[in-house]
Order: structure tokens, then C-alpha cells, then sequence
């Protein structure tokens, strides 16, 4: 049985270059790069150093406090460097890929008689656990903790979001297998959401556990959404969050004992050349395929969408646990008097502008800030893009002031940044929103452990 | 445009930490960033922004005070003409408003901005928007003959005491414009009441003011019926006034043409500007519809258990008169010293237009309640609000003791 939840609070912010259903080929490479700036709250130990030959699933680095927490290499080759920032901070551990890439076997995973702690080990050594998120504080989970619930997020409604169905087609079995992996992993309930607007996805559909149907605006594809209306997370609680697209790569390694994060990318956006989906392994290198495929002039190269998703540059690499790359063009110009104008054509969630005649219009959006940044002064705004029984604005105040006992009552275990991010859109004082919360679940999850 | 740009950046060095005149800074920034909305690109979090900012909903307010404004000013001049039984025009009436709101709105923003940029250079941050509202606000909510200087004294004293000194733009409790009323009001009150300033009488050779001139407001004449009972006889030219062919008719107190502070007689256009910030989602409609329930509410209480003329007044007539629609629409709306939660604007509203319309008729030496009923809920606003979040700290709490 099903449960459909409408939401009503969000904005779909609908943006030109959408991806047709374009096969665009395979990228290739022969450099990778795995950085562990893709995963908050870890402190990164390497396991390798320049020089050392991996195989496509030995461990690259993990976390300091929790060795348990592996980030694996995509491919097999030597490790060319160890590229570090300030203070020495690991930035990213760079790849030479061999021409034909040799799996560490892990073994495949006995489904009949294996318990638990057998999957939390699979899940550890053979590095998909990486793909499990944990919540509270939105980290990569660690295998022994005990979720409250599993949710499966099997919808994608942010803007320029691709076709969920077509980038699992093939990948039905390893699906399965998933689902059954995660289920040892929890006593309570594996959920999977649908998007009751999009077509059925039938990989999802079939599978044996607890369907959530969401309909409405984005953010019905963000998890915390779909927490928040299924059964809103406790102090204490935790539960695991995996999005559906991650699946096949966890379901193979439990096949076959190999790490395969391969994928079938959305490409879109108003500066690409050609929209439409490649396939690429986590961590190649992008250089080549952004200078054939992408005006690169003045543009903004964004690994995931335009909500959530991390600059990278012409020459970066695809970030752990993204499926969409998105080109914008850069907003580095002024307006002359761009505020008193009546805007026909601005983008807004707000009718202070003449462009809510048009609701339905693309826009061609730059990453212009549109304003200086500002104090709090309009109130009741962020409330209208976040479908959560909370107060944003009181919450992020607790936040600013470093209040952790008034974080907590106020909901802090139920968000994390990326639920902030539509309203950091329509914010009118142009404060950094999902910063705030993620230095606020730093700070809280440095006080709790 | 781009010579307008070349300006700018040939005067920024003049300007900058090291420059000669740099106390300019924010007052450079101002302009500019008014001139062109600045090139600056996200750089955390989303990548693409909404393009509304501060300035666009302030212009938004600005734009909603519009009408009510030509309004204050043609009616300076028809009230000051009609004082002395002369015959003018449209033109002439706008033209003689003009002349003294102007130099009301010039000396307002000089002073207010003067402070702002002051503390802007002094704490290093941009010069706020926040003032460009309340710098039309003030002007309008003051008799038309009050001194150039009480107007800029108020103005810096509410700047300073009402908003710089808790941390600027954002953070005040009180409302800046409500502030500067409040302490005209107090310091300079024969100013601000009584019957001499809200028409201007100032007389050019061989006028005289016509037969039975009073330039007294209609809850000032209201004000002198109380103490005397209902259907006292002693009151009824006072009351006649109030009749469906008086001065204060609800139709004249609806369209404003009666005196009061500059901008606040017309209801019709105060209530224009009150949908279309509305519609622009820029004002609460909570804010607006509880306050107008409150008034009505404590209206129609005085109403039925009326003891005097101006208790026993219609209460939709009322809400017409003095400042009613205008805080109501202009002023308690203001979010940073309004209540901030959904729940809360609506209590906030509600006992604002109630304690509003209580004060005013229960003492009658404040005909302007509103404005002190506004500032007293500014002040009740976050424990309002303490309550509401409360409720959901609590919700939350429940949930948690059950799971």
C-alpha cells in the first residue's frame, strides 16, 4: 500500500537546457580524482600515498574518528598525487587509471544465513557504504550505527533534474539486490519514494518495501522532505538516507564484490552544446568532455544541480555521489537599476516582480546574486519553500548565536543544508542559508561526540 | 550607461580604506549599488538567486505610498485655501502641498540617512534600505505646520535611539517612523495636536480665515464630547459634523478629505496601497486584516455600551478617522518590529487595532492611540512570538517523549 503526500510549500524553478533522452556516449579519462570535500563531517586519513598501485575498490582514505567510514577508488591504477590546501588539508587524491581496470574482489555476499554484521562489513570494506547518508547532521552514516528507518529517495524534482527511469535502465537486478542489503541493515522500516507526477519507475515500484508517493512542487525530491512528512526525526533517532541512483553501484558490489560507481549522468543547462545523458565513472576527469560539450566562456560548471550541486572547474572532475552536471552562465555584470524596474523577465517566487504573469516561463538564469547581502528583515519568507513543522528563521538565528540547546528544540535534527537551499533562492537579504545550517550541525555534532 | 559607471569608479579611490574622503564610503556605495545592482556572484550554497533584494521590496513599500502621498499633498492646499474661502485649483492645491511637503521629506531624509551613513562608515558595513521607507513614513504622518527642525530632531532621534543602538536595519524593536512620531508628540506637543497645525493658515495680504474657521481634527472635536453623556444637546454641533453633509461625513473620512497628519486622511488610497502590497506578497495581509478586526472589534464594544458621542460612533467610522488605516497598513506591517511567525502576526495585528481604537477614546488626550498601541504591541511582538515557537518546541518535545 501506498501513501501519497501532496506538497504544497516549494517552487519548481524551471531553468532552459533541459536534457533530452540523448545518449551522449561514454567520458573517458586517464585521470580521477576521489576529494573528501564530497563528504561532510568526515577528517580524512589516507590509506595511499603518491606512487601506490590500486585496484578500482581499495580504500584511498578514511575517517579519522571513524575508521569504519572507507572512501574506495573507482578505478585501478597508481595514485598520482595527494593535492593539498592550507594547513596541509587534503583537497583531492588524484588517479592515473590504467587502461583496463583490475577489481579488488571482495567476494560476492551471501544473501542465505548472512546477518547483519556480515552486510555492515560489506558495506565497509567494499566502500558503498559511503553512499549511505546519516541523519541527523547529513554525514556519510557508519555502518554500526542502528537506523531508526532506511529511506530509498527515488525521485529527482530539482531543476533540470534528469529522467530517473532512464538512468537506471539496465540496472534492475543490482536494484534488488540493494534493497535486500539495506533491509539487514535496519529492524524498522526501508522506505522508497515515488514521484507521483513522472511515470512509474518499475525497478522501484516492484521492490519489496514500504512505497511513499510524493506530488507536488520541489522539494518532494529531497529526503528531509519526505522524512518530515512520513515520520519526523527525533533527538536521538538516526536514519539512513540513499538516493535511488546509487543503488546499482551498491547492489553490484553486493553481487559481485566490486566497486563500480558507474553512472548515467545528466547533462543540462543553458550553456551546454548538446543536452542529454553520458555515462562516466565517479571521479573522471572532466576536462575533455567539458571543452567539447559546454561553451565554456564565462560559464559556471556546477557537479549536481543549481540548488545543491559544487562549482567545479573547466578542467574538475564528476563529485562522489552526483549525477547531473549543470552550465550557467556566469552573472559578473551590473544591472543598471535593476531593482526599480518591473522586471518582466527576472525570475522570482515573489510578485514584487512583474515576471509572476508568466508563471510557466524557463529562464535562462546567470549566478548573480541580484543584491547585497543584508540582516534578517522579511519574515515568513523561508517558510513558504520549507514543508517542515519547523521556524527556519528562528532556527537559523539559534544557529548564528551558537546555541545549541535552542538548535535542538527548534528542529536542527531534521534539516540539513540542502533543505534550506530553495529558500536561500528567495531569500531577500541573500544570506547564506545552507552554510548556516551546515557550521550549525558541525557544531552540534562536535558537541554530541 | 557606462559613463555613469566611469563616475563611479573614478571616485571610488577617493573613497576606499587609504582615500582622503572615506567617511564617504557607504554614502558612494549607496549610490552605486542603487545605480547598478552589483556584479556579485553566489558563491556558497545555491547558484542561481532570486532577483528580488532589500531595495525591491522597499521600493515596493515606496510605491504603495505613492497615492496616499499626492493625496496628502493636494489636500495641504485645498484645506489651506479652504481656510480662507478662496477658490483654487487642482494645480494650485498641488502646488501649494508641494511647497511645504517637500521640504518635510528633503529635511527627513538628510537627517536619518546622515546618521545612517555615520554609523554605516563606523561599523563598516553597507548603508541599509530600511531608511528609504521610513524617511517617506515620517513626513507623512506630521502635521503640516510643524518646524523643519522638531522634524529633523525626531528623525535623528529615532535613528539613533530607535534603531542604530540596537545593531541597524534588522534588529530594532521599535518601528523608526512610529519613533519619531512618539517623540515629536511628546517634546513638542503643542505642535502636535490641538487646532493650529494641521491646516496651514498662513496669510497672504487682505485674506482672512472665513466665518467659523476650526482647524481642529475630527477626534480632537470628538475628544470634547466626552464627559458629556449620550444626546447631550451641548454636543450636537459637534456631532452634526459627523452626519452624512459634515465635515468628518463617513464619506469624507473615507476619501480623506478632512485635516490630519499629511498622508494619513485617505483611507480609500491608504487601503489601495495596503492590496497592492499585498498582492505583491511585500505587506501582511495577517498583519492587516487582524488589525482592521481588532479595531472594529474594540469599536463596536464601545459602541454598544456607549456612554459618550464619541464611544456611541459608528464603528466602521471610526476606523476611518486619524491613523488608523494608516498604521494599520504603513506601520504595524513593518516585519522587523512586527511579530515574525504566522500565528503571532495575527494575535500582534489584532490587539494593535484593539488597544489602537481603546486608547483613543479612553483618553482623549491621545487621539493618536494607534501609534501608541502600534509601539506597545512593537514591544509585545517577541513575546508573542516566544509563545508560538514555544508551542512548537513543545509539539516537538511531545513527539519525542512518545516515539
Amino acid at each position: 500500500m501506498s501513501q501519497t503526500f501532496k506538497i504544497r510549500k516549494g517552487h519548481d524553478i524551471k531553468l532552459v537546457g533541459s536534457a533530452p533522452i540523448t545518449d551522449l556516449g561514454r567520458i573517458t579519462a586517464s585521470t580521477y580524482a576521489v576529494t573528501p570535500l564530497d563528504f561532510p563531517g568526515i577528517t580524512p586519513k589516507l590509506a595511499v600515498k603518491a606512487g601506490t598501485q590500486v585496484k578500482a575498490g581499495d580504500t584511498l582514505f578514511f575517517d579519522k574518528d571513524r575508521p569504519e567510514v572507507k572512501i574506495c577508488s573507482p578505478v585501478s591504477g597508481e595514485v598520482a598525487e595527494v593535492k593539498r590546501g592550507a594547513k596541509r588539508k587534503i583537497l583531492a587524491v588524484l588517479i592515473l587509471a590504467d587502461s583496463d581496470i583490475t577489481y579488488a574482489d571482495h567476494g560476492a555476499f551471501s544473501f542465505s544465513g548472512g546477518t547483519r554484521e556480515d552486510a555492515e562489513a560489506h558495506f565497509g570494506t567494499t566502500g558503498v557504504g559511503a553512499f549511505i547518508t546519516s541523519r541527523p547532521y547529513g554525514v556519510a552514516a557508519s555502518m554500526s550505527e542502528k537506523p531508526r528507518a532506511i529511506f530509498v529517495n527515488g525521485i529527482q524534482s530539482g531543476p533540470l533534474a534528469g529522467d530517473l527511469a532512464y538512468q537506471l535502465t539496465g540496472k534492475e537486478k543490482s536494484i534488488v539486490t540493494a534493497v535486500k542489503a539495506l533491509k539487514l541493515m535496519t529492524e524498522g522500516t526501508v522506505y522508497v519514494s515515488h514521484d507521483a507526477d513522472q511515470a512509474p519507475i518499475e525497478a522501484l515500484q516492484s521492490l519489496e518495501a514500504t512505497h511513499i508517493t510524493f506530488s507536488g512542487k520541489h522539494p518532494k525530491g529531497l529526503v528531509g522532505t519526505q522524512i518530515a512528512q512520513t515520520a519526523p526525526l527525533n533527538k536521538g533517532e538516526i536514519v539512513w538516507t540513499v538516493n535511488a541512483i546509487d543503488l546499482p553501484t551498491i547492489g553490484a558490489a553486493f553481487e559481485t564484490g566490486e566497486y563500480r560507481p558507474e553512472y548515467r549522468i545528466t547533462v543540462a543547462g543553458s550553456k551546454v552544446i548538446n543536452a542529454g545523458y553520458a555515462n562516466a565513472l565517479q571521479g573522471v576527469s572532466l576536462a575533455q568532455f567539458l571543452s567539447a560539450n559546454v561553451n565554456t566562456d564565462n560559464t559556471r560548471v556546477i557537479s549536481g544541480d543549481v540548488l545543491t550541486g559544487s562549482k567545479i572547474e573547466n578542467d574538475g572532475f564528476l563529485s562522489f555521489g552526483q549525477s547531473q552536471l549543470t552550465a550557467i552562465p556566469e552573472g559578473n555584470t551590473t544591472e543598471f537599476f535593476g531593482w526599480v524596474l518591473p522586471g518582466f523577465g527576472k525570475f522570482s517566487t515573489n510578485r514584487a516582480f512583474w515576471s509572476w504573469l508568466f508563471p510557466n516561463r524557463e529562464y535562462d538564469l546567470d549566478t548573480n546574486m541580484h543584491g547585497e547581502e543584508r540582516a534578517f528583515v522579511v519574515t515568513g519568507e523561508y517558510e513558504k519553500f520549507i514543508p517542515m513543522d519547523i521556524f527556519p528563521q528562528q532556527l537559523l538565528r539559534s544557529i548564528l548565536i551558537g546555541d545549541i540547546e535552542k538548535m535542538e528544540q527548534l528542529g536542527i535534527y531534521e534539516v540539513v543544508p540542502e533543505d534550506f537551499a530553495l529558500a536561500e533562492v528567495a531569500c531577500t537579504s541573500k544570506l547564506p542559508l545552507q552554510e548556516i545550517v551546515r557550521n550549525g550541525l558541525n557544531d552540534l555534532r562536535k558537541e554530541m561526540i | 550607461m557606462k559613463f555613469v559607471q566611469n563616475i563611479f569608479d573614478q571616485t571610488r579611490p577617493l573613497v576606499e580604506k587609504d582615500g582622503k574622503r572615506n567617511i564617504l564610503y557607504p554614502l558612494h556605495n549607496a549610490i552605486e549599488t542603487m545605480a547598478f545592482v552589483p556584479d556579485h556572484t553566489a558563491h556558497s550554497g545555491a547558484h542561481v538567486r532570486d532577483a528580488i533584494d532589500l531595495k525591491r521590496t522597499m521600493v515596493t513599500v515606496i510605491f504603495a505610498m505613492v497615492p496616499a502621498l499626492l493625496f496628502g499633498m493636494w489636500n495641504i492646499g485645498r484645506l489651506h485655501f479652504g481656510a480662507f474661502g478662496e477658490e483654487s485649483t487642482l494645480l494650485d492645491n498641488v502646488i501649494f502641498g508641494a511647497i511645504k511637503l517637500l521640504p518635510l521629506i528633503i529635511v527627513t531624509y538628510a537627517a536619518g540617512l546622515g546618521v545612517e551613513i555615520y554609523f554605516s562608515w563606523k561599523r563598516n558595513h553597507p548603508v541599509n534600505e530600511g531608511f528609504l521607507v521610513s524617511g517617506l513614513l515620517i513626513p507623512l504622518i506630521m502635521p503640516v505646520d510643524i518646524p523643519l527642525w522638531m522634524v529633523a530632531v525626531s528623525t535623528i532621534f529615532a535613528v539613533l535611539i530607535g534603531k542604530e543602538v540596537f545593531g541597524g536595519t534588522g534588529m530594532n524593536l521599535l518601528n523608526p517612523a512610529l519613533t519619531a512620531r512618539a517623540f515629536a508628540f511628546f517634546a513638542y506637543p503643542t505642535w502636535m495636536s490641538g487646532d493650529k497645525v494641521w491646516i496651514n493658515t498662513t496669510s497672504t495680504e487682505g485674506s482672512q480665515l472665513v466665518d467659523g474657521y476650526s482647524g481642529a481634527t475630527a477626534l480632537g472635536d470628538l475628544a470634547t464630547t466626552v464627559g458629556q453623556g449620550m444626546g447631550n444637546p451641548a454636543t450636537e454641533t459637534v456631532m452634526a459634523q459627523f452626519g452624512p453633509e459634515g465635515t468628518y461625513s463617513l464619506a469624507n473620512a473615507f476619501l480623506g478629505l478632512i485635516p490630519g497628519s499629511i498622508g494619513e486622511t485617505s483611507a480609500a488610497l491608504i487601503l489601495l496601497g495596503g492590496l497592492f502590497l499585498v498582492f505583491k506578497g511585500v505587506g501582511s495581509w495577517r498583519i492587516m486584516v487582524s488589525f482592521f478586526i481588532g479595531g472594529f472589534v474594540m469599536a463596536a464594544i464601545f459602541s454598544a455600551f456607549a456612554v459618550n458621542e464619541f464611544m456611541g460612533l459608528n464603528p466602521l467610522h471610526q476606523l476611518m478617522l486619524g491613523g488608523f488605516m494608516f498604521g494599520m497598513v504603513f506601520m504595524a506591517t513593518d516585519p522587523v518590529s512586527a511579530s515574525q511567525t504566522a500565528t503571532g502576526k495575527l494575535i500582534y495585528g489584532f490587539l494593535a487595532g484593539f488597544f489602537g481604537i481603546m486608547i483613543r477614546v479612553f483618553n482623549p488626550a491621545y487621539p493618536e492611540g494607534i501609534m501608541l498601541a502600534i509601539l506597545f504591541m512593537n514591544v509585545m511582538a517577541p513575546l508573542i512570538d516566544h509563545y508560538v515557537v514555544e508551542a512548537n518546541v513543545k509539539r516537538r518535545a511531545k513527539r519525542l517523549a512518545n516515539a
